[in-house]
């Protein structure tokens, strides 16, 4: 029993990455029909802003402080960040403190503004153009993206840590009547899935409660009608893109206490968020966003040390495995639509 | 000659030539000469060349002819690796048993992945060939391990049963031949080095190019064509499809494992990352970016990116100091500061660059770019003539009015 | 005995009826047209011929046997040829490629794995190739994209190469929807020119009455999934049940 719960918490994490780049990439799918292979470098620049955020808060002036002597018995040299210098000591510390959380709020207008320009700059250049093309283009986006960032911040993983407050862990079994520390699970991680579940359930609510969420949802049924009725629709499918892009860099962001960013963590989830796409069904959101949980649980049941007893291996191919009964028994996935990229 | 057309003939003897010849033209500048480090001509990076020209050649007939978008190929890469150094391990460093089981696995390997996967199209495809790959690959780094020696990588240890070594060579070698010998001529400054593994890896993939020039022109090769354009049409037509996308997928991905097995006889080590799916991802690039359902783009585009990849990583900036040296100091450091980020460890910045600017502008690659300049040249000497110079399938003359 | 015997044949998708206990008999070396209005089921019924749909009950039987469960290819190969709504050719291939497509299924079958023959020494398909694209009069166009083909020429095309394949029975789905009238026509010619110099038999299904009419020597009326009446063109047209149940409402 606590060991099958800590297994389901261990695989939420994940999941709920999965599911928020899922979901984003069903988006651009279901709206643009473009097949996004740069995906996984939005939520790759995601976690990227987090870190950019941290350093411009660690940005420092040196001060001489008398009253401390280095080893040699001069006066030590101490780097004062600027937010403490500009805020105080106390709360300067916890700027820097909560600077991942703070890089929520930073990271979503550039994430929109990556996403417009990419869409307009390019994707939207590949409407007409097959499947293949788009794949190939955006593939060729997501090196150039990568590369820049590596440029930029290194080849090593950067580690970027969750405020002290949110450090620990949480137990959750006793929660539910078990032991003391049968079910002990990170606090950031229980702080991650909850705010992939507000972000997933921001979208959904946006799609369904707004007008403008109604025409997107419309457009993403049938096109070419609602673009008689007059409605732009391509302006608002750029906003979608924006928003997918958005989406992707927040998951991005809170991800990077979890895994230190490098520049080609975003490759490694893309391979697997496609995956993730195939098995909810392309086009379908609810399916997208279903199967990212599933398939995050079912990696952390396959870890199990009882499972690979029994299979071993098992926990390296478990989601590919699922991918490749799934696609060829139930070709359109678990709640794919009929007539999406059937050919 | 050989069953071929005149243009296919010339095709195959200029390409014969090149490679033939590849010692010298690719090491154009004397070997003291500050320009000694653009030259190409060692064998390490001469065989790459090939055997990488190897590797897209097969990529190129199943998804230049049939549309089919395969981001796993590296699977069979590996898989041909694995093979051959087992074959060094079991029986003895001759490269012959290595090769030949290479691509003999590699072939059954990829009739098993692409009967699966070919019961999709498009999309779907692309993501079963990369879960599939994905899964050899993780695969191959974990359970596998007393099959792959897992991150160590497979090689060859001194305790290995080479039953048939007896007292041959401590090395790959082909009946005697060390596939690492090489014999070096001066001529002046110039220093050319001839090398046997270079040569052996060289007869395969003239031998691989020509046996792709027969399929493009068959009548299986039409079909192939005929897949991309229009599944539907071919199943009223009386074709199965489904015979013809796994026939060009298995000859394809045993080009990747002739090319993989070749790799172990230049080096007798595999390893997992072979199968990674960015090295699927490299054989893309290699493909679209010299030409995509072309005969000579793959090979282009092979040693296109094989060749920067190698002179790029080399360039520094005190290389950018001496070429901007003619500037003001100035605008000498603001050129380096520009071109910096493209070179050296930038070279993969450069190759995304590159490779977007091909889908969006040239998607036929290279060779497209080399027949629009031929035709724009001709332009300028008088009116195009009607025929294309399109030494490659399919002509396409438009329905031109003037005639 | 016809050549084409469908029986008893029903399809239902979900809970619509989209056939139900149709029979139909079409006669070797005549023109059938199968005419009705939208949604009567002309193109289920259609689809349940080739093999992309399989019908719920009932028999097709072609020539004696039965289509039912083959595959598209299989069907084709049987003697059945299609040719589609909108022109379906290989748009990336040459004129001369696509016609030498059909030729080679009719020659190798269904899969052949002749990689290492050259397709110019194939000389016997590229002689049939060019001969049917003379009698068609495209001879001149044999080295053109045909995707860049005007649409008159497509579906010309497109059925030189069901021709090639020397079909007993050639299925024609609104061959000229979507044309003008002069493409109409042409094509009307084209088809009348074949019914003239070949041994075939031809079924086809229309709208336009115009080319039912100068085409067909059988027709038979289908209206919400059920055959109303099966018989000539002059008595079709007085026909009451007809006029109440199609023509009347253009008429």
């Amino acid at each position: 029993m606590d060991a099958i719960l800590l297994q389901i918490l261990n695989g939420l994490d994940k999941g709920s990455a999965y599911a928020m780049i899922a979901l984003g990439l069903t988006l651009i799918f279901g709206t643009l029909g473009v097949v996004n292979f740069a995906h996984g470098a939005l939520f790759m620049i995601g976690a990227f802003c987090a870190v950019t955020l941290n350093r411009i808060l660690n940005l420092s002036y040196t001060v001489v402080d008398e009253t401390q002597k280095d080893f040699l018995g001069n006066p030590l040299k101490v780097d004062v960040p600027y937010v403490k210098g500009i805020f105080g000591d106390a709360f300067g510390n916890a700027i820097i403190d909560w600077s991942v959380p703070l890089a929520i709020l930073f990271s979503i207008p550039i994430m929109l503004a990556v996403g417009y320009a990419m869409e307009r700059g390019l994707i939207k250049h590949f409407y007409k153009r097959p499947h293949a093309d788009q794949i190939l283009v955006t593939f060729g986006l997501a090196i150039v993206m990568q590369e820049i960032v590596k440029y930029f911040f290194g080849a090593n993983p950067i580690p970027t840590p969750a405020p002290d407050a949110l450090k620990g862990s949480i137990d959750f079994g006793v929660l539910v009547g078990l032991d003391v520390n049968a079910v002990v699970y990170p606090a950031w991680r229980f702080v991650y899935f909850c705010f992939a579940a507000l972000v997933i359930g921001g979208v959904f609510a946006f799609l369904q409660f707004t007008t403008f969420g109604m025409v997107v949802r419309a457009g993403m049924a049938d096109r070419e009608t609602v673009g008689l009725l007059g409605i732009n629709i391509d302006r608002r499918f750029t906003i979608m893109f924006g928003i997918a892009a958005a989406v992707a860099g927040l998951a991005g962001v809170m991800y990077a206490p979890i895994n230190s960013p490098n520049y080609h963590m975003g490759m490694d989830f893309l391979v697997l968020s496609f995956v993730v796409v195939v098995v909810g069904g392309m086009g379908s959101l609810p399916g997208a966003v279903a199967a990212g949980f599933l398939l995050g649980i079912l990696e952390s049941f396959a870890s199990m040390n009882e499972v690979k007893a029994l299979l071993p291996g098992i926990d390296q191919i478990i989601i590919y495995l699922v991918a490749i009964i799934i696609l060829l028994t139930r070709p359109r996935g678990l709640m794919g639509r009929k007539g999406v990229m059937e050919d | 000659m050989f069953g071929l057309d005149k243009k296919d003939t010339t095709l195959l003897i200029v390409v014969t030539a090149l490679v033939v010849l590849a010692p010298f033209i690719l090491n154009p500048f004397p070997a003291d000469s500050a320009l000694a480090q653009f030259n190409a001509g060692y064998p390490d990076l001469m065989q790459r060349f090939v055997i990488f020209g190897i590797f897209a050649i097969g990529f190129n007939l199943l998804f230049g002819l049939t549309g089919y978008l395969s981001f796993g190929h590296a699977a069979f890469l590996g898989v041909g690796s694995y093979a051959a150094v087992w074959m060094f391990k079991l029986l003895s460093y001759n490269v012959v048993p290595a090769i030949v089981l290479a691509v003999i696995v590699a072939g059954l390997f990829s009739v098993l992945i692409g009967y699966v996967s070919l019961r999709r199209s498009g999309i779907y495809f692309s993501i079963l060939t990369l879960a599939f790959a994905q899964m050899s690959y993780n695969l191959a780094y974990s359970v596998l391990t007393p099959i792959t020696n897992g991150e160590t990588g497979l090689q060859v240890y001194s305790n290995d049963p080479q039953i048939l070594k007896g007292d041959g060579p401590d090395v790959t070698h082909l009946f005697g031949l060390e596939m690492g010998s090489a014999y070096t001529l001066d001529i002046g400054p110039w220093s050319f080095v001839f090398s046997a593994g270079y040569y052996f890896c060289a007869i395969f993939m003239l031998v691989a190019f020509y046996l792709a020039i027969r399929i493009f022109r068959s009548p299986f090769g039409l079909m192939l064509r005929a897949v991309k354009s229009n599944q539907q049409r071919m199943a009223y037509t009386g074709l199965n499809t489904r015979p013809y996308t796994l026939a060009a997928f298995v000859i394809s991905g045993m080009y990747a494992g002739l090319a993989g097995g070749l790799m172990a006889a230049m080096d007798p080590l595999a390893g997992a990352e072979r199968m990674q799916w960015t090295a699927s991802g490299e054989v893309v690039l290699m493909t679209i970016l010299g030409g995509a359902g072309t005969l000579i783009g793959p090979v282009l585009g092979a040693g296109f990116i094989k060749y920067f990849e190698n002179i790029f990583s080399k360039i520094n900036d005190s290389v950018l100091h001496q070429w901007f040296s003619f500037m003001p100091d100035g605008m000498e450091d603001f050129m380096v500061f520009i071109v910096h980020p493209f070179i050296g460890k930038g070279w993969h910045l450069t190759l995304g660059i590159l490779f977007m600017l091909v889908v969006i502008f040239l998607p036929g690659g290279l060779v497209e770019g080399g027949q629009r300049i031929a035709a724009w040249l001709r332009g300028r000497g008088k009116k195009p003539a009607g025929g294309s110079g399109d030494p490659e399938h399919h002509p396409k003359p438009a329905p031109h009015v003037a005639e | 005995m016809g050549i084409l015997e469908v029986k008893n044949v029903s399809k239902n998708f979900g809970g619509l009826k989209a056939l139900s206990d149709v029979n139909l008999s079409v006669r070797e070396n005549t023109v059938h047209a199968i005419i009705g209005p939208n949604g009567a089921g002309k193109s289920t019924l259609l689809n349940c011929l080739v093999g992309k749909l399989i019908p719920d009950t009932g028999s097709v039987m072609f020539d004696g046997q039965s289509v039912l469960g083959r595959h598209p290819y299989e069907i084709n190969q049987m003697g059945i040829s299609r040719v589609f709504q909108t022109p379906e050719i290989f748009g990336d291939l040459t004129v001369l490629e696509n016609m030498m497509i059909p030729i080679l299924a009719k020659r190798d079958g269904t899969f052949e794995l002749n990689a290492l023959t050259s397709i110019g020494s194939q000389k016997d398909v590229i002689e049939r190739a060019e001969h049917m694209l003379e009698e068609m009069s495209m001879a001149d166009k044999r080295h053109f994209h045909s995707g860049s083909l005007s649409r008159g020429d497509k579906r010309r095309l497109e059925i030189a190469m069901c021709l090639s394949q020397e079909p007993r029975l050639l299925l024609l789905d609104e061959p000229t929807a979507g044309m003008a009238r002069a493409d109409t026509n042409n094509t009307i010619d084209l088809l009348k020119q074949i019914k003239e110099e070949r041994d075939i038999t031809i079924a086809i299904i229309e709208h336009d009455m115009h080319v039912v009419f100068s085409l067909a020597e059988r027709i038979t009326v289908l209206a919400q999934g059920t055959p109303l009446v099966e018989d000539t063109p002059e008595n079709i047209k007085g026909h009451p049940k007809v006029r109440e149940a199609y023509l009347g409402e253009s008429a």
